[in-house]
């Protein structure tokens, strides 16, 4: 049962993002993105840990893509999907998917996966809460601080434009 | 694989489902009827009275309508996505309800079996919610943008807007509930306030009150209503997002509306008002059932929102921004410091 749903979350991921990239509409990527994501936010609950899940729909799906959205809707639609993005020779990035793919591809097959179950005690938003402000802190603090300055720089350069 | 005892609790499951979906679909009809009532006696009028007694088949006779007209997509629109746009409105408005639980477990007379009044307590709950419900939005910027019309893109850009604005204000308030009651379950929440009025966390001073005031004017903003509704403002946008929808399309937008609307009042009772339990801890009080004070509270707050829609003019959208931004999220910062520093 379960690796049916495994099965079918996967499949429309896979397909959807193969959508996001070939759609020639910006708009209908972006529907499929969104589509994708979902899907993997699906496969986080299959694996046990709801709150993975639901940050997922929460900020990407929820904030990140509205914020595509705005941008892409002031788009002039016709004419970002008759441009081929980006701009330079299809064989040279064909030569950087390569690249990229054989990359990825090594680090999935050199990295060590556990098989063992995790442990349901420790996927309580409880415990991921506790491991943040204790084994985790150090580099919880160090995201607050990187995430405060992007804040800061937002506003400064709002701010800049303004005068 | 599946034996008997599975075998039940998945229909039963599937029941529920089906039940709560059918009771959300129709409940906006009478709705409707309410609105136009209140609207009606708040204007001194008497609002629709001509189908049936005082107007009371009036929804019946504009659903025929809805039905019956003539559906238009817009030359030159995104018709697959001008199709969809209603239904990633409406799809989510449902979807809240999963998580939402109307009770304690239950008996079934004669069967002599335990129902939970719930499909699912999960224990990221108000997150599920949150998560959930601020997906609605892509159903009015996705109509908005399809519709391949001036003010419907408008409207649909608006709504992007004034939603990232209100939804960080509406999670704050979330987590000023999550933080006075130590749980993001929304059953334990609801456990977390039993035993009289004094325990509801709208009475949790001094910082309850701020907290559900903050709550209630982030989800009037989310929900689009008055006098929030910038995104269908009729002075300057024809009517927003929807303009170019009509028939039962059309129709699919109020329907998420009006169970936007339910479930923002649930939500407001579940996490402010105690949920099921009577606000008073005495016997006669208990004796009544549980279900009849959630649904009289929620139907209270209904009204509410009835209420301020026919009383409070529309805001400018540059206020609109301010409130959002220069006044409920610096006092929801303020409110979780305060909140904490109750809970040492």
């Amino acid at each position: 049962m379960e690796k049916f749903f495994f099965l079918m979350f996967a499949i429309t991921a896979l397909c959807s993002g193969l959508a996001v990239v070939t759609l020639r509409n910006p708009v209908h990527s972006a529907v499929s993105l969104m589509l994708c994501l979902v899907q993997v936010a699906a496969l986080f609950v299959l694996l046990r840990s709801p709150f993975v899940a639901v940050a997922q729909v929460f900020i990407y799906v929820g904030a990140v893509m509205v914020l595509f959205l705005f941008v892409v809707l002031i788009l002039d639609i016709k004419k970002a999907a008759i441009e081929t993005f980006p701009p330079v020779k299809r064989r040279f990035v064909g030569g950087v998917i390569a690249v990229l793919g054989i990359e990825l591809l090594a680090f999935i097959f050199a990295s060590p996966f556990g098989t063992a179950p995790a442990d349901a005690a420790e996927t309580t938003t409880e415990s991921i809460g506790k491991l943040l402000f204790t084994k985790y802190l150090f580099p919880f603090e160090v995201v607050s601080i990187i995430l405060l300055a992007a804040l800061v720089a937002a506003v400064i350069m709002a701010k800049e434009r303004q005068r | 694989m599946l034996d008997t005892a599975t075998l039940i609790e998945v229909i039963i499951i599937i029941v529920k489902a089906w039940l709560l979906t059918a009771i959300i679909f129709s409940l906006p009809m009478p709705l409707t009827w309410l609105e136009r009532k209140v609207a009606g006696h708040i204007h001194v009028r008497l609002g629709p009275m001509r189908v049936g007694p005082h107007g009371i088949l009036q929804p019946l006779a504009d659903t025929l309508k809805l039905i019956l007209k003539e559906d238009i997509v817009p030359d030159r629109a995104d018709r697959f996505l001008f199709k969809l746009a209603p239904l990633i409105a409406m799809i989510p408005a449902f979807l809240v309800f999963v998580a939402i639980p109307f009770g304690e477990n239950v008996t079934i007379p004669f069967v002599n079996r335990e129902v939970s009044l719930y499909l699912s307590d999960l224990n990221v709950g108000i997150l599920y919610v949150l998560a959930i419900g601020g997906l609605g939005i892509y159903g009015i910027i996705f109509g908005g943008w399809a519709s391949n019309s001036k003010y419907a893109l408008l409207g649909g850009l608006r709504s992007a807007a004034q939603m990232i604005s209100y939804e960080i204000a509406l999670s704050f308030a979330c987590i000023g509930v999550v933080m006075m009651t130590d749980t993001l379950s929304l059953l334990e929440m609801v456990r977390a306030q039993a035993g009289g009025i004094h325990h509801w966390n709208v009475l949790y001073l001094p910082i309850g009150p701020v907290w559900f005031v903050i709550f209630i004017i982030a989800a009037l903003a989310e929900m689009n209503r008055i006098p929030f509704d910038l995104p269908e403002d009729e002075g300057t946008l024809a009517s927003g997002f929807h303009t170019e929808y009509s028939g039962m399309r059309f129709s699919y937008f109020m329907l998420a509306e009006y169970v936007a609307m339910v479930s923002v009042s649930v939500l407001t009772v579940i996490m402010f008002f105690g949920g099921w339990h009577p606000p008073l801890d005495g016997a006669l009080f208990n004796f009544v059932p549980g279900i009849f004070w959630f649904m009289a509270k929620v139907v209270a707050f209904i009204y509410f929102f009835m209420w301020l829609r026919f009383t409070l003019p529309r805001y400018r959208y540059d206020q609109l921004m301010t409130i959002g931004w220069k006044i409920l999220i610096p006092l929801s910062l303020v409110s979780v410091l305060i909140t904490g520093l109750m809970k040492i």
